[in-house]
């Protein structure tokens, strides 16, 4: 579905992410694990379109995306779910879900605000609260349903769990599994290496802006380089 | 007790003309956090326009302020154009768009000087039909009604529209964080154009408004307005819609009371700022200001 191709992206003369290239198979889940700043989000920008590509392709179902502007990249069904979260402080919950929907016909709106509510009911209770008033894990799910509402082909996840309780970590993580399970396609940016190779088919390592590993998860899981740098010692206990 | 009355009504006449200038100024603030110092002479080339198409195309006014609004529009699309979107991926957008706002204020004061002549114009006589009505010893007119209620319909519709229309919350969604409506699918440089077009109109209107109220237009009338705006926006709290309105009413308000209280016209603007500092001292952040103090 998603394939990316060399991908060289760069801030002024600082190049965050140099010659990548990853894939994302239809209703896969994948994700780029590694430190901080080793140019995982940077990545993912460039497939959302907000910061350009300086070098190489990006294809969408075959097709060429590389030039393509971040609002027509959303019409195409790739939707970005941001690292913190970025709700809509000043404007309601139901605006932002609103919003998530922007690029859709409008007489579908209201049936999948329905839906997203009967899945996550605080976002109900909260209808007419404005988003800045609701605490960082009901944010984390509005940004979610948000996501969600713009009907993702493409869901890129960003750093999801970060800083949040473990309680509410757990909770997005059942959130990937099921979406996982109902076919959807994600691409997921984590620095909890452990938790994304637990949902993902396949990862890709990053580290100072390069691939340096790529597998299936499960290889992943179980490669003692991985263990040692990502994963620490915890993973000899059963999970 | 009449003359204060009557006072209390000029105040809100001229207050409601400010509000509506002090609207499509706040706006652009409010969406892009930068003040496009062009907005006077808009409010300039809006007004005198509408003299043009009354007075040289015979048209009615009716029309006029209309065709004067658009036009006033299209100008926001040329600023916003050739001032602001070229400089918007520098660091320092918010000062170099001032400046280069400040450029095309005097291009299109220029413009309106070399288009309109430097005498002060009015609209031919009959322009509008006024009717003096005498309510309890205040005299209001058709006119003065008319430019209220206009400036008031604007208003409301404004509001309305950015709380409900798509495009309204788009437009919000832009002034809350630019890379959020990027990436929920917002076309944000269409928007940004389209909020400087309505920002604009607004401001040619009130241009119109005001030479149909002062019954003269001149092109150095965005002078008298420019600062007092910019006064309002402050006093109603930056980037604030209601807060604007209100501002404006404030400051209309407290003009027409100094006038009415000293006997002389000279205390007018100094006393109307001095308000301004006097709520900014109680409220820092203005009248409706969201209390958010920027980060340097």
């Amino acid at each position: 579905m998603l394939e990316v191709h060399d991908l060289t992206v760069s801030y002024g003369p600082i190049e965050a992410v140099r010659e990548v290239s990853f894939r994302v198979e239809a209703g896969a889940v994948v994700s780029l694990v590694g430190p901080n700043g080793a140019g995982k989000t940077t990545a993912l920008n460039a497939v959302s379109g907000v910061i350009p590509a300086r070098r190489g392709r990006i294809l969408f179902e075959g097709r060429d995306i590389t030039r393509m502007s971040p609002h027509q990249r959303v019409s195409e069904g790739i939707v970005q779910i941001p690292e913190g979260r970025l709700v809509l402080a000043g404007m309601t919950v139901r605006e932002n879900l609103e919003m998530g929907a922007y690029r859709r016909p409008r007489p579908e709106i209201a049936a999948s605000i329905d839906r997203m509510e009967a899945r996550f009911p605080i976002l109900r209770e909260r209808s007419g609260a404005l988003a800045g008033t609701l605490s960082g894990g009901e944010q984390q799910m509005l940004a979610i349903a948000r996501g969600l509402m713009a009907k993702p082909r493409l869901l890129l996840l960003d750093e999801p769990s970060l800083g949040l309780a473990p309680l509410i970590v757990r909770l997005i993580f059942e959130i990937i599994r099921e979406l996982q399970a109902g076919g959807q396609t994600i691409l997921l940016v984590e620095q909890n290496a452990r938790q994304a190779l637990a949902v993902s088919s396949h990862a890709y390592v990053m580290e100072n802006g390069k691939v340096v590993l790529e597998g299936p998860a499960e290889s992943l899981t179980s490669d003692p380089a991985v263990i040692s740098s990502y994963l620490g010692q915890a993973i000899s206990s059963p999970t | 007790m009449n003359l204060l009355a009557q006072q209390l009504v000029n105040g809100l006449f001229i207050g409601s003309v400010y509000g509506l200038f002090a609207v499509g100024y706040t706006l652009v603030f409010g969406v892009l956090d930068i003040l496009n110092l062009a907005h006077a002479a808009v409010f300039t080339l809006g007004g005198l326009s509408a003299v043009w198409l009354v007075q040289a195309a015979g048209m009615s006014i009716w029309l006029a302020f209309p065709l004067a609004t658009l036009l006033a529009g299209g100008l926001g699309l040329l600023i916003n154009a050739a001032a602001f979107a070229p400089l918007r991926r520098r660091a320092d957008s918010q000062f170099s768009g001032l400046i280069s706002s400040i450029a095309m204020a005097i291009i299109f004061d220029a413009a309106a000087l070399g288009l309109f002549g430097a005498r002060s114009v009015r609209f031919p006589p009959g322009t509008v039909k006024v009717h003096v009505w005498q309510i309890a010893g205040v005299t209001i007119t058709s006119l003065q009604v008319g430019i209220v209620l206009v400036a008031t319909l604007l208003m409301l519709i404004l509001t309305l529209f950015l709380q409900r229309s798509r495009t309204g919350k788009a437009i919000r969604t832009v002034a809350e964080n630019e890379r959020a409506a990027m990436l929920l699918g917002v076309n944000v440089s269409g928007i940004i154009a389209f909020t400087f077009f309505i920002s604009s109109a607004l401001g040619g209107a009130a241009g119109v408004l005001y030479g149909l109220y002062f019954d003269s237009l001149a092109p150095d009338m965005g002078r008298a307005i420019e600062l007092k705006g910019l006064a309002v926006i402050i006093l109603g709290g930056m980037g604030s819609i209601p807060g604007a309105i209100l501002g404006g009413l404030a400051f209309g308000l407290s003009e027409v009371l100094t006038v009415a209280v000293s006997g002389t016209s000279n205390l007018r603007d100094a006393v109307a700022f001095t308000v301004l500092f006097a709520i900014l001292l109680l409220r820092p952040s203005g009248l409706l200001g969201r209390g958010k103090l920027r980060e340097a």
